[in-house]
């Protein structure tokens, strides 16, 4: 997209937030990633989903967001439904507070881990479309370059088994990112959201524990968590890790594969050679 | 002497210098006081010592949490403004 291209999207955007709540402050630009964009104007927050985004799917996943068969509130719920602005389908939620930023120590790892064990034990809906964990670690597998760095990412992608299928409705592209609060904790971002194994949504955390960089405690914390919740992506008790590998190598995998396009040509930091460590060790691994 | 699981007979026998009783209907073995860490001690002297440990794995952590094979020792020393942004953003 030309600079002046997304200007003109983000102008549409903040019309559409000041027609759904109007106000007189300038818009902000909240993230602008994955051909997608997230504008706050005001009160509310208005996005425009990827190009190619199947309409019949993004009214399904409204529509999960919406069902009211769930055991309570899990998440944020849209203003209005789905609009076509210029040639992009947009939506508008209410502006949240986030936790991006925020210190892991003191993150709502508890009630991240409540909302994910109360998605995953709602009522399974017929015509859920897929979710969308394969497609995120195929995207950033894909966007790298040549190198030995990338090599090694790319080797432990090709030993790993991709999820089909699922037996709940899971969220499909969960991190701490994706908890707001809003009277209330609450998920956002639908764009994944569909039928799926519900591990795969405990993949970031999972990842990030075995590689060394998220303190136990916080693991364990989460974990306790969404067990507590009768969460049903993990044994109840016992070692979760025959369920956790595949999500979790996957993880490890997406973040090593995005940490390599970031490096680029520079050096990598000591926390990306820690990913791609990890991938060298997920080839010599498997037997 | 009898069994006393199944009462059949007990007979004495003698096992690298430990005195034991076993009985010949069930096979069950009696021991008397200190035989059982006599025996101790013999195996433990025969035993090999342990391997080293193998750097860059870790320690085994609480049961219920476990780790992957792949997975790293926890590197407590990474500032956490390094790495936040991988849980908090996708």
């Amino acid at each position: 997209m030309t600079a002046s291209a997304s200007e003109q999207l983000v102008e549409a955007l903040t019309a559409v937030g000041c027609e759904a709540a109007p106000t007189a402050v300038d818009p902000v630009v909240l993230s602008e990633r994955a051909g997608r964009l997230v504008v706050r104007v005001g009160d509310v927050v208005v996005k425009a989903h990827a190009v190619g985004t199947d309409p019949d799917a993004l009214a399904a996943r409204l529509r999960l967001v919406a069902d009211r068969q769930q055991p309570g509130p899990v998440w944020l719920p849209p203003v209005g439904g789905v609009r076509h602005v210029r040639d992009r389908l947009v939506t508008v939620w209410p502006a949240a507070e986030t936790v991006a930023g925020a210190d892991p120590d003191s993150a709502p790892w508890v009630e991240g881990a409540e909302l994910l064990a109360r998605l995953h034990r709602c009522a399974l809906p017929a015509d859920v479309p897929a979710a969308g964990f394969a497609a995120g670690v195929e995207r950033a597998v894909t966007r790298m370059g040549t190198g030995s760095a990338a090599d090694a990412v790319r080797r432990a992608f090709r030993g790993l088994g991709l999820p089909h299928g699922g037996s709940a409705v899971v969220h499909g592209d969960w991190h701490l990112g994706q908890v707001v609060h809003h009277g209330g904790w609450r998920l956002i971002d639908v764009d994944d959201l569909g039928l799926g194994d519900p591990a795969w949504d405990l993949a970031r955390p999972a990842a990030l524990y075995a590689v060394g960089l998220l303190d136990p405690v916080l693991w364990a914390r989460f974990l306790d968590a969404y067990r507590a919740a009768e969460g049903p992506a993990v044994p109840a008790t016992g070692d979760p890790w025959p369920v956790l590998d595949t999500p979790a190598r996957a993880a490890v995998i997406r973040l090593a594969a995005q940490a390599v396009v970031r490096a680029g040509s520079t050096e990598m930091d000591e926390t990306d050679v820690l990913l791609v460590d990890a991938c060298v060790r997920m080839s010599e691994d498997r037997r | 002497m009898q069994c006393p699981k199944c009462r059949g007979t007990m007979r004495t026998y003698n096992r690298n210098g430990v005195q034991i009783e076993q009985c010949d209907n069930c096979r069950g073995v009696f021991l008397d006081y200190g035989e059982l860490e006599h025996l101790a001690q013999m195996e433990a002297r025969y035993a090999a010592p342990p391997p080293p440990p193998q750097p860059g794995y870790a320690a085994p952590p609480a049961p219920g949490y476990g780790a992957p094979a792949w997975g790293s020792s926890h590197h407590g020393h990474h500032k956490k403004k390094s790495w936040a942004h991988m849980i908090f953003s996708t």
